[in-house]
């Protein structure tokens, strides 16, 4: 189950979501399919809860939203980018640990 | 710190740890199971069948089961009988003494995180890439070890894979449902792969061999644009305007924690008795994919899983 912290992103609302003032939003590019996604899941929850207020966790589904993978230039997935005022600041690609993850968000948070 | 002995320590969560998982707390022996921690290569919790879909040959699923689900499935059954997982890297080990000593995060900490009377080793293999600059940073960007993962975003484009195993035909007939062509780029004239995979792959109108090749440079600056293609019969150079990559040129054994401790065959997989998972050091069992160079197959990683539960649980037995 999914982090009450986590928010489900669609074509719908994600450039809103994105752009909203405040903490930066990172985006999780995910799918059903995709086993390291999985394994990610719950360290993006995690970190949901512990850095709620520093930074939003969000999630996209690209079956549901190919076109915005696309023009974001995500090849691969897991990809997380993070935005700030709708700007993509950081992507980070795979799968990695969670200390990995928090480092490569720190200089941003 | 280390609280107390384990009885049990497996080192990776594959197949074969995961069933050396399961007979091990059956046996109320109390494992511990240090899976690994998440990456996107064959390097990973859950091990290589993370990385794929349908997996079609698990006895039990005559349907097919998605091989991130079967391993999930193994997890959970693991852990119904008691066998405790951590999501966690194992960083060193020391087997020169019992009990054996294992460290999880800096290695070069005073004291081990666990003790264990017994270990079974199945850390598996990982994918090879192919060694060329920038390869690490093209990772992607067009460059993949995983086309379950990201073949969707080949849509309608021109892709190539190196290998010419059964894995490089499985990987090629999946993007195929994507991509628009599929190259697949081979140093020999004839394939390794299994017949079945072979017809599948001869007969799909969009795989095109390149036969008696070898990648040398990978083009695109941000993003990969294409590859460059040498003969390996008269050295001509030519390119292939790719936008994606797929390495498939084979596995190597995940061994690096025990060089110098337990006994390697020349090709680095892990030594163990005939028949048997036994290693060099009594108390050592190793099962799956890293000593096993021949199957490589979910179903005997699994059988060698439970070989080694047991050989682990009799070893106990004796010890007392």
């Amino acid at each position: 189950m999914a982090s009450e912290n986590v928010t489900i992103l669609s074509d719908e609302n994600f450039s809103d979501t994105i752009s909203e003032k405040g903490e930066p939003v990172l985006v999780d590019f995910w799918a059903e399919w995709c086993g390291p996604c999985k394994m990610i899941a719950p360290i993006l929850d995690e970190i949901a809860d512990e850095q709620a207020g520093s930074v939003r966790i969000a999630k996209l589904n690209v079956d549901d939203a190919p076109d915005t993978a696309r023009q974001y230039e995500v090849m691969s997935i897991p990809t997380m980018i993070l935005f700030k005022d709708g700007e993509p600041v950081k992507k980070i690609v795979g799968a990695k640990p969670k200390a990995a993850i928090l480092g490569e968000l720190a200089e941003y948070l | 710190m280390s609280e107390h002995v384990r009885n049990v320590v497996i080192v990776g969560s594959g197949p074969a740890g995961l069933t050396a998982a399961i007979y091990t707390s059956r046996a109320s022996l109390e494992p511990l199971v240090l899976e690994g921690e998440p990456s996107s290569t064959s390097d990973q919790p859950g091990g290589q069948l993370m990385l794929t879909t349908d997996v079609e040959n698990f006895p039990g699923f005559p349907d097919g089961i998605m091989g991130p689900e079967l391993m999930m499935n193994f997890r959970s059954q693991a852990q119904r009988f008691g066998a405790e997982v951590q999501t966690v890297k194992v960083s060193k080990v020391d087997l020169s003494e019992r009990p054996f000593k294992i460290w999880v995060g800096d290695p070069d900490a005073a004291e081990p995180t666990h003790l264990a009377h017994t270990m079974i080793v199945s850390t598996g293999a990982q994918s090879i890439m192919l060694g060329l600059p920038r390869e690490t940073e093209l990772i992607g960007h067009g460059l993949s070890t995983c086309a379950t993962c990201d073949g969707f975003f080949f849509r309608d484009q021109e892709i190539a894979v190196v290998g010419g195993g059964d894995s490089a035909l499985e990987e090629a007939n999946f993007l195929s449902r994507f991509a628009s062509k599929v190259y697949v780029v081979h140093r020999r004239d004839e394939l390794r792969a299994s017949q079945i995979m072979q017809d599948r792959a001869m007969s799909n109108p969009k795989i095109e061999f390149v036969w008696n090749a070898r990648v040398v440079e990978y083009l695109g600056d941000s993003k990969l644009s294409g590859v460059k293609v040498e003969s390996t019969v008269d050295g001509s150079i030519s390119e292939l305007p790719v936008t994606g990559l797929f390495i498939a040129i084979g596995h190597t054994p995940n061994t690096g924690l025990f060089t110098g401790q337990l006994d390697m065959k020349d090709n680095g997989y892990l030594l163990t008795e005939p028949g048997r998972t036994a290693t060099n050091i009594p108390g050592v069992f190793a099962s799956g994919d890293v000593q096993d160079d021949y199957y490589r197959q979910a179903i005997t990683a699994a059988g060698s899983g439970c070989q080694a539960a047991l050989e682990a649980e009799r070893w106990l037995e004796d010890q007392d």
